[in-house]
């Protein structure tokens, strides 16, 4: 029981200890109590927000932003992936423009966005989009190729139809890469979503963080960044727990739970 | 899981006999990419688009834009900020990691802090840190440490963890020091995960170098960029991204290369493994 304990002490107690510091920090002044505020503060600024509306609004169109490119970048990526991983021409003639296209950082595409479709959410969507589709086609790619030869070739020989391979190998297959996939999609889409807000102005965290900046209420701004890593840390967890629950067959999740 | 390596020699298909194969490697490798620009070209001299100018405007802009002076005013300082602030995170990431990584209780100590600042997205930080750090070149490097250093800091301190029980205990029975342990035997057992890190790192610095120039800045690439949209300077604009884009394939080749001095040891005996 100790040794399971341990940890969890620890843990709270360095996120206390950093708390401690930062507070004597502002209170003594080695850093300017004005511009960094102390803890108290903005935890006080915290509670404070969290009793008004907009606040809870905010964080909505944060996730309606995040939710809505995922779900668009996961579709194509699933569609594409899933066709160009099981032919093998296309393949290979797509993996010059692929592996040119991945590495472009999708915050260049912002102006383009920006000119086309105005300071509006489906600006932000673009990038979204566009970033988190990489994460997840690429994964897709490599799981629908990562088929077992020897299973294949079982399959025909017993004239397995090509629809009855498709669920019964190459999708149990794939799951556990498009569940990386996803799981880093998640992340990055958030990060995209929070860049679109801060650059382009799309309603949220982002931009409500930026407001309270030109305010000069600065135990706001740590205290929006607080509520961005929290929501950040929720949304891994979920997602962390869905891929769990959607992979329980396969070895990965069973031998940690033999343990 | 870590996604397997992409080269994968296929069988050569039916059609691709019928070409020599150095001519189909080489369709393979810039067909598409032709056909695309091609189609871009075509749809430009059909119906033009103010949004899309054609390549060879684009290409027009390009050199005309960023060879010369711009070169050194804007790209020079970009870059140079960017490679600044990245070798910061990757040496601090893992000096800190191997630290943390080697202390069981410092571990547990840090570590749930440490998830809550990688949690944190990192383009936040740029107003943040903007606060107290204000907008210059070390403000922009602050900002690319900050966020680029938790996936190596916090990879680091899984691979460090990682470290074989055996090995340990070898090194520990040859009586090592604490600098040979580190350098023979921790480092190069957690190299692939450090890399790994880096690799994540890499696209932060990147975002976080264009955000912080696209929101306080006087000169540098995401500066241009910004003020060549906001004066409809169509084919201007487009060369930024292209630029932006030809920066983002360097750092992943460069990547790429490193990759393979550092873990050349590994993917081999990764493949003896399998054979």
């Amino acid at each position: 029981m100790r040794r399971r304990l341990q940890p969890v002490v620890l843990g709270l107690l360095g996120i206390l200890g950093f708390l401690a510091l930062w507070q004597l920090a502002a209170t003594v002044g080695w850093v300017n109590g004005k511009y960094v505020p102390p803890p108290t503060e903005v935890f006080a600024a915290l509670g404070r927000m969290s009793l008004d509306l907009h606040y809870w609004r905010t964080i909505g169109n944060t996730l309606l932003t995040w939710a809505i490119g995922l779900s668009i970048a996961g579709v194509l990526a699933l569609a594409l992936g899933t066709v160009i991983g099981l032919v093998p021409v296309l393949r290979r003639y797509t993996r010059s423009t692929v592996e040119f296209l991945r590495p472009i950082p999708s915050v260049a595409i912002i102006p383009l966005a920006i000119l086309m479709l105005g300071l509006d959410r489906d600006a932000s969507l673009v990038i979204v989009v566009y970033a988190t589709f990489w994460q997840i086609f690429i994964q897709t790619l490599y799981g629908v190729a990562d088929v077992d030869p020897v299973a294949r070739d079982t399959q025909r020989s017993f004239g397995i139809s090509a629809p009855d391979r498709f669920v019964h190998l190459v999708l149990p297959t794939a799951l556990p890469y498009i569940m990386t996939g996803i799981r880093l999609g998640a992340t990055v889409a958030l990060i995209l979503t929070v860049t679109g807000e801060l650059i382009i102005g799309t309603d949220g965290i982002g931009r409500l963080l930026t407001q309270r900046a030109t305010a000069a209420d600065y135990a706001g701004v740590y205290a929006l960044v607080v509520t961005a890593g929290l929501l950040a840390l929720v949304i891994n967890l979920l997602v962390r727990i869905i891929e769990r629950r959607i992979l329980a067959w396969h070895q990965s999740v069973r031998a940690e739970v033999v343990l | 899981m870590s996604a397997p390596s992409v080269t994968r020699r296929m069988m050569p298909s039916a059609a691709s006999r019928l070409l020599p194969r150095w001519l189909d490697n080489l369709l393979e490798a810039i067909g598409l990419p032709l056909v695309l620009l091609g189609l871009w070209a075509l749809s430009a001299l059909l119906s033009p688009n103010r949004y899309f100018p054609s390549p060879w405007r684009i290409a027009e802009a390009f050199v005309k834009t960023w060879v010369g002076p711009s070169f050194f005013v804007d790209i020079v300082p970009s870059l140079g900020r960017l490679l600044v602030g990245l070798a910061l995170a990757i040496l601090l990431g893992i000096a800190i990691g191997v630290l943390v990584g080697s202390v069981r209780w410092l571990r547990q100590l840090l570590e749930p802090l440490f998830e809550f600042f990688r949690a944190v997205p990192p383009p936040l930080l740029v107003p943040l840190l903007a606060i107290t750090f204000g907008i210059g070149d070390t403000a922009k490097i602050v900002v690319i440490v900050a966020g680029a250093i938790w996936p190596i800091l916090l990879n680091t301190v899984e691979g460090v963890r990682a470290v074989d029980a055996v090995q340990r205990e070898t090194a520990t029975s040859y009586q090592l020091s604490t600098v040979q342990r580190v350098r023979f035997l921790v480092l190069p057992s957690a190299a692939p995960q450090i890399m790994a890190g880096i690799r994540q790192s890499l696209s932060i610095a990147l975002i976080l170098m264009v955000i912080s120039e696209m929101t306080n800045a006087s000169s540098g690439l995401g500066y241009r960029i910004t003020f060549f949209q906001q004066n409809f300077m169509i084919p201007e604009m487009w060369s930024g991204i292209i630029l932006l884009g030809i920066i983002g394939i360097a750092l992943a080749v460069l990547f790429q290369i490193a990759e393979r001095f550092v873990l050349g040891w590994y993917r081999g005996l990764k493949e003896t493994e399998r054979a």
